[in-house]
Formats: structure tokens, C-alpha cells, sequence
């Protein structure tokens, strides 16, 4: 090979890479868009998980939010206060103040309490059992206990106790909604961790019919709402409603005539009356995650 | 794993399979009557569409026949009391779909003679369409083939719908079943009568009767009886024929049914209607030609009670709403070993779990398996050895459906996988070698679907 066609070859792409490297020197100085460099920092403090609960689609949203001063650091639902002030401290604005939401499971029918109707033997998960006549449950509003929220859950928050009810940890719940998505009963609802009153049943059955079901249901008797706020519990269709509006006094006192127990006052983590070691029962878990 | 084209001597489809038929022991038995029970539920949910709205009261009188809950809107149809009784309370009741709904309880009166009310009878030649379907309507007919739609609504196809062919279906493809087998046979008249109602009432000029080749007798059967249709369906420039299908599972599904038939294949997202068929039950029909020959609604049903599990496998005239335990009774009742019981077919059919479940009009069948035939066998992961995708009859792909399910990947399955197309009809899960319930977990995508969709 002659030195003249390698001088060539190196003087037409060295020419080209200059003329385009000019071009897009050139464009980057006119077409150049400012970015608040404090949200590429935020992003960095904030967890990484883009889990939603802050209602920003992600965390680099949410960090935008932050720093244009629509949203707050403790509108984060997964760091811990530390963090928060972590944050508060870089962008130098209050951490403001967020009440933690966690989920609630609106079934306290473990298989100590619910009837047993029947053996399920198909595929192991509440979706399948809920599609194939409701698991073996009597009552059909219940919890099924195949885990399918404990499944889902990013966060380990959800694990199964001895009766097979899911026992969110408040602690690591993030609500993210996952759970409420994935519950075939629409058991799980998002609440505000310091609205302590529960009806932890959503049966629909009425007085002695619901106690056949299930020895926790709700039996529509209107106790609770003798013993409350005239606006605050209502029965609708055979079940207690608590109205968790603003300025609505609730207290323990709406639980303390309940015949079934159905209506509980909870102050932090559910079913700790009845809570051993947790464990998830066998074939709950999937089979590991097969690549599609 | 299926048959290849020349190996088919009848009308069929492609894929599908052919389960043990079981069906030998009951095809032979005749319908016999029950005794009525002593407490009747009826469901206000028995039907696809709304539910019915009740219109009686705790301790009303009700004789057989009369109306108790009123239709809920125009796909919805109304119930009717379907013994002499008193009404026992309006509460909700175990039903068939595994929930606890909304039933009207009814204390039979065990002295009544269970006679119905006088009433007219009306000529339906007489009638106009719309009289007509309103008295389809009245009567409470649904598809009694199993999926319980309103019968009216398919009578009234929107406007301008040219319908070239009307299909009765006399498959019944589920293992075990023999009702239909029964109602072609002991009642081919009503049958042709039925068909002829609706040929007339929507102008149809060629109705077809699509038999398995396993009914031998009920093709005689019908075959016998329709020249006395001849001279009226000739007036009308109409043709009925007979035409046996292929013993394949499942030949009794609408649009395998379409396709044996008629050689058309319905398109994803279309229906039947779009190509100018209609599809009805044998036992829809013949319900139909009973309310304008006895001017009763339906009342009760043809049910097979039938499985290893029964001591005396029949055919029974069930009143609708009569309790699995009163049928069970009548029938010897369940062998000790008795395990399971499927409302409806093997294939498709729910399990039950309580013997208070009453039989509504969409139960098909009622089969009792011994512990010996339910195994509850360990589940493998998937070899893609591909014998589902020959199985299925509407060429989707079970395997990868069935991986998507496994990883909830449920809006891929309807996208990119045409979930919607799957009927559930559990080809796919009775052929894995792996027993994959695959048709469960699909049943499972399309409940997660509807829910969040």
C-alpha cells in the first residue's frame, strides 16, 4: 500500500469528524436547554425506585417537583426521616410534613376464624383460585391466603402469617399500591396510618348468616354506630362504614360492643393479637422468575 | 396430536381433543322427573346481563309458575317460581360461580298439587316479531347450553343483520353430558318446532342441526320427525338438515361449530352474527317450542347427574332452584369415595363446594368423580414440547400465554398474544405433559384484565 492513499484516507475522515464535531459544537451552543443542576443532585439523595406513592411518575419527577417548590421532601414515602432532612438541607426548604399511608387489609378471616368449605387443588395464587369459584373460603369476600400481594410487594413489606393472612409491615410498606392492584377481592385499601378505625371485613352477609361464614365478620348490628359520633360509622348493605372525613371524632369506644370483633382500633401493625413468626406457606412463593 | 385433514370423515375444525366420552352412563337413560324438594332458591343472577329485580315479599303465596322477579333491563330476563310454595326470606345464597348472591328462598308446599295458574296459550303464528321475542323474553328462556345468555337478545340482531343460517347446536362435546343426547331423542318435535319458531320470527331460510357422530340415534331421531315439517317449511322456501360432526372436543363451541358447518371462520373481535349465523342450544329450542306449547316459562331443566361418584347416574328433570343435595338424593347419592363435584362439564364446568347449591338454568350437567379420578398432580415447568399449540382451537399459543401468566405479564398476553381470543376451553391444560393448569391461569389473566383493564 502506497503512503499517499493512507495520508487520503486519514486527511477525508479527519476532515469529516471536524466538520461534524463543528456541527454539533455549534448546535450544542444554540440549542442548549438549562437544567436546574440541583435536580440531577436530588435524584442521587431520593431512594431510586420509582415506586409512584408520591403521585410523580418516578423519582426524577418527583425531584423536579421538589425543587420548583411544588412538592415537599417528606412526600417521599419509602427514605427515612434522616434522609428527608437530607434533602430538605440541600434545597434548603422546609422537609414539611407528610402523614405515612400505608395498606390495610379489609379481612381478618385467617383460617382459624373463616369456614372451610372445600379443598382448592389448582394453580397457587389468589388470582387463579379467585377466577376458579373463590378458593376455600366459605365466605366470598374474604381473603383467599395464596400471598399474591406478598408476591408482588417490591419491598418485602407483606409476609403470611400462621393463618394465612397477609400482615403488612408499616414500617417497610412504601403504599405503593401494588397490593391493591393485585388483590382478586379488592381487599387492600391505602390509608393514612394514624386513622386507627377498621372494619376488617367486607362481607356483604347479614346477622347470624355472616357469623356462619366467618367468626370476625361484620354482621351489619349497628353497635358500632350507636357508640360513635352520629356521622362517623354508618351500616350500608349489612356492613359498618367508617367515614374517615376531616373533623369526624372517632374512637376506641365504636369497638368495644362488637360481637364478632369485626371492628378493631389499630394503632401501627394489624392482626398482632393473633401474630407468631411469619411464613409464607408452601407453593406460595413462585418458582423463580422464568425469562420470557 | 391432532388429526391431520384426510383423517376426518365429517364436518370438524382443525386442533381440539378427545377426552374419554364417559357418556355411556347415562345416554340411554330416559329423563325421569324429581319429586319436588322441600326448598326451592332461585338466584336473581342466573343469566348473563343484569339480575333479575324481585318483585315479592317475605311470605307471599307463589304457585308454580308465577312471576317473582322482573327483568333487570333488556339483557336480563325474569324469574319465575318454580313450585307452589311461600316466599321464605330474599337473602344471599351459595351460587354456582362459587359467590354468595342474591336468591329468592321459597318453602315449597308439600300438599300443593303443583298445578300453574290457568293461562292462555298464545298461537306464536299469530304473533308479531316483537310480540314473539317479548314472549321469549317473558318466559325466561336463556342458552341452556351452559353460557345462560338471554335467548330474546339474540332474536333481536340489530338492524339490517341478513342472517343466512341458523344453527342449532346439538353437540355437546363435554365428556359425560347426555342432556341434549336426551332432548333430541325423547323430544325431537319440540326441537324442530323450536327451530321453525325462530327460522320464522327472523326470516331464516336454511337451519342446521349439528350433531356429534356419537348421537346416532338422536340424528335418526330428529331425521324421523322432519318430514312432517316438510309441507310448511317448503311454503316458506325453508330447509332444515341434520348433519353429524366430527366426535371432537370442542366441536360444541360457537365458532367451531360455525366453522364445521358452514366452512366460515369467525374473525377475532367479530361475531357470528357478523357473518350472518346464529347459534342456539338443542335445549333452548325445545324450551322455547314448551312456552307456546304449554304456556309455561321455563321452569326446569334437563340435568345430567352422572360420574363415578353417584350411585345411580340419570337424567333428571330438575325444577330450577332445587339444591344439589335434594338432586343427589334423588339420584342414590354420592359414593363414599365421592371427591369431587363439576357443575356443568369436566372440561369447563366449576367445582362446588356446598351441597345448598341450587341448579340454575345454565347447569348443564352435574358430575360426581370419585377420589380414584381426582389427582391432584405436581406441576412442571413448561418443556415447550408445543402439544397445546396443536390442541388449541383457535391456533393462540398456550405456552407462551402461559409463561406471560406465570410472570403477570397480563397486558402482553391480551396485546402482542391474543388472550382475547382464548375460551377457555382447556384444551391446552388436559394435553400438558407438564400439568400446567394453563386454561385456570388464562381464566385468571382475563379476571385480572377486566378488573384493572
Amino acid at each position: 500500500m502506497e503512503l499517499d492513499t493512507i495520508l487520503k484516507a486519514g486527511a477525508v475522515l479527519g476532515g469529516l469528524g471536524f466538520a461534524f464535531g463543528g456541527l454539533i459544537a455549534a448546535a450544542n451552543r444554540r440549542l442548549k436547554v438549562w437544567e436546574d443542576p440541583r435536580i440531577n443532585a436530588t435524584v442521587d439523595l431520593l431512594p431510586g425506585t420509582n415506586c409512584g406513592a408520591c403521585g410523580s411518575p418516578g423519582c426524577r419527577g418527583f425531584a423536579e417537583r421538589l425543587v420548583a417548590g411544588e412538592a415537599e421532601p417528606a412526600g417521599c414515602t419509602q427514605v427515612d426521616e434522616e434522609q428527608v432532612t437530607a434533602v430538605a438541607e440541600y434545597l434548603g426548604v422546609d422537609a414539611g410534613e407528610a402523614v405515612k399511608r400505608i395498606a390495610r387489609l379489609l379481612c381478618a378471616g385467617g383460617t382459624d376464624v373463616a369456614k372451610h368449605h372445600g379443598d382448592y387443588t389448582g394453580a397457587k395464587t389468589c388470582a387463579s383460585a379467585a377466577a376458579a369459584g373463590g378458593g376455600a373460603k366459605a365466605c366470598s369476600w374474604g381473603c383467599i391466603g395464596l400471598a399474591d400481594c406478598a408476591v408482588v410487594c417490591d419491598y418485602d413489606a407483606i409476609h403470611m402469617n400462621q393463618f394465612g393472612l397477609p400482615v403488612v409491615d408499616p414500617a417497610k410498606c412504601t403504599a405503593c399500591n401494588d397490593c391493591v392492584v393485585a388483590c382478586p377481592k379488592d381487599l387492600f385499601v391505602i390509608m393514612p396510618v394514624d386513622q386507627p378505625l377498621l372494619v376488617q371485613c367486607k362481607s356483604l352477609m347479614e346477622g347470624e348468616a355472616a357469623e356462619e361464614t366467618c367468626k370476625v365478620a361484620c354482621t351489619g348490628c349497628g353497635k358500632c354506630a350507636m357508640d360513635s359520633d352520629p356521622d362517623a360509622i354508618s351500616i350500608i348493605d349489612g356492613l359498618a362504614v367508617v367515614n374517615y372525613d376531616q373533623g369526624v371524632h372517632v374512637s376506641p369506644k365504636a369497638t368495644e360492643r362488637c360481637p364478632t370483633g369485626a371492628i378493631k382500633w389499630i394503632e401501627w401493625e394489624q392482626f398482632t393479637d393473633t401474630q407468631l413468626p411469619s411464613f409464607t406457606p408452601k407453593g406460595a412463593e413462585h418458582k423463580g422468575a422464568i425469562k420470557v | 396430536m391432532a388429526l391431520k385433514h384426510h383423517e376426518y370423515s365429517s364436518p370438524h375444525f382443525l386442533g381440539g381433543v378427545h377426552p374419554p366420552e364417559s357418556k355411556e352412563l347415562t345416554a340411554h337413560l330416559p329423563v325421569r322427573r324429581m319429586p319436588f324438594p322441600d326448598e326451592v332458591v332461585i338466584p336473581l343472577s342466573q343469566h348473563i346481563g343484569a339480575p333479575a329485580k324481585p318483585i315479592v315479599k317475605v311470605g307471599d303465596h307463589v304457585e308454580r309458575g308465577d312471576l317473582i322477579a322482573e327483568a333487570g333491563g333488556f339483557v336480563s330476563v325474569p324469574m319465575h317460581a318454580s313450585a307452589t310454595g311461600t316466599v321464605k326470606e330474599i337473602t344471599r345464597w351459595p351460587h354456582p360461580s362459587g359467590n354468595l348472591t342474591p336468591a329468592i328462598r321459597i318453602a315449597v308446599d308439600k300438599h300443593s298439587a303443583q298445578v300453574p295458574r290457568a293461562r292462555t296459550i298464545p298461537d306464536w303464528r299469530g304473533l308479531s316479531k316483537p310480540e314473539l321475542i317479548q314472549a321469549v323474553q317473558d318466559g325466561g328462556v336463556v342458552g341452556l347450553g351452559g353460557a345462560a345468555f338471554p335467548t330474546h337478545v339474540k332474536l333481536s340482531p340489530p338492524e339490517g343483520t341478513v342472517l343466512e343460517y341458523l344453527i342449532l347446536n346439538g353437540c355437546e362435546c363435554e365428556p359425560y353430558l347426555t342432556t341434549d343426547h336426551r332432548i333430541m331423542v325423547e323430544q325431537p318435535r319440540r326441537v324442530l318446532t323450536g327451530l321453525l319458531i325462530m327460522m320464522r320470527a327472523l326470516d331464516v331460510k336454511v337451519g342446521l342441526i349439528g350433531v356429534e357422530n356419537n348421537k346416532p340415534d338422536a340424528i335418526v331421531a330428529l331425521q324421523e320427525v322432519l318430514p312432517e315439517y316438510e309441507a310448511e317449511l317448503k311454503e316458506h322456501g325453508m330447509r332444515i338438515d341434520v348433519i353429524g360432526l366430527t366426535v371432537r372436543y370442542p366441536q360444541g363451541a360457537e365458532k367451531m361449530l360455525i366453522l364445521a358447518l358452514t366452512e366460515r371462520e369467525v374473525p377475532r373481535g367479530k361475531l357470528p352474527l357478523d357473518l350472518g349465523v346464529l347459534v342456539q342450544n338443542v335445549g333452548s329450542v325445545a324450551s322455547i317450542a314448551e312456552i307456546f306449547e304449554t304456556g309455561l316459562p321455563l321452569l326446569e331443566r334437563v340435568v345430567t347427574v352422572t360420574g363415578h361418584g353417584i350411585r345411580k347416574p340419570s337424567n333428571v328433570l330438575v325444577p330450577i332452584g332445587a339444591k344439589l343435595k335434594d338432586v343427589f338424593e334423588f339420584c342414590g347419592g354420592v359414593t363414599m369415595d365421592a371427591r369431587q363435584i363439576v357443575m356443568g362439564g369436566p372440561m369447563m364446568g366449576p367445582s362446588q363446594a356446598n351441597l345448598e347449591t341450587p341448579i340454575i338454568k345454565g347447569i348443564t350437567g352435574i358430575v360426581v368423580l370419585p377420589a380414584g379420578e381426582v389427582k391432584s398432580q405436581e406441576e412442571y415447568d413448561c418443556i415447550r414440547c408445543g402439544h397445546c399449540l396443536d390442541a388449541c382451537p383457535v391456533f393462540i399459543n398456550p405456552q407462551r400465554l402461559g409463561l406471560l401468566a406465570k410472570n403477570m405479564r397480563y397486558e402482553t398476553m391480551q396485546e402482542d398474544y391474543a388472550l382475547n381470543d382464548c375460551m377457555l376451553c382447556g384444551c391446552c391444560s388436559y394435553v400438558c405433559p407438564s400439568n400446567i393448569p394453563l386454561s385456570q391461569l388464562f381464566g385468571a389473566s382475563k379476571a385480572y384484565l377486566r378488573r384493572n383493564g
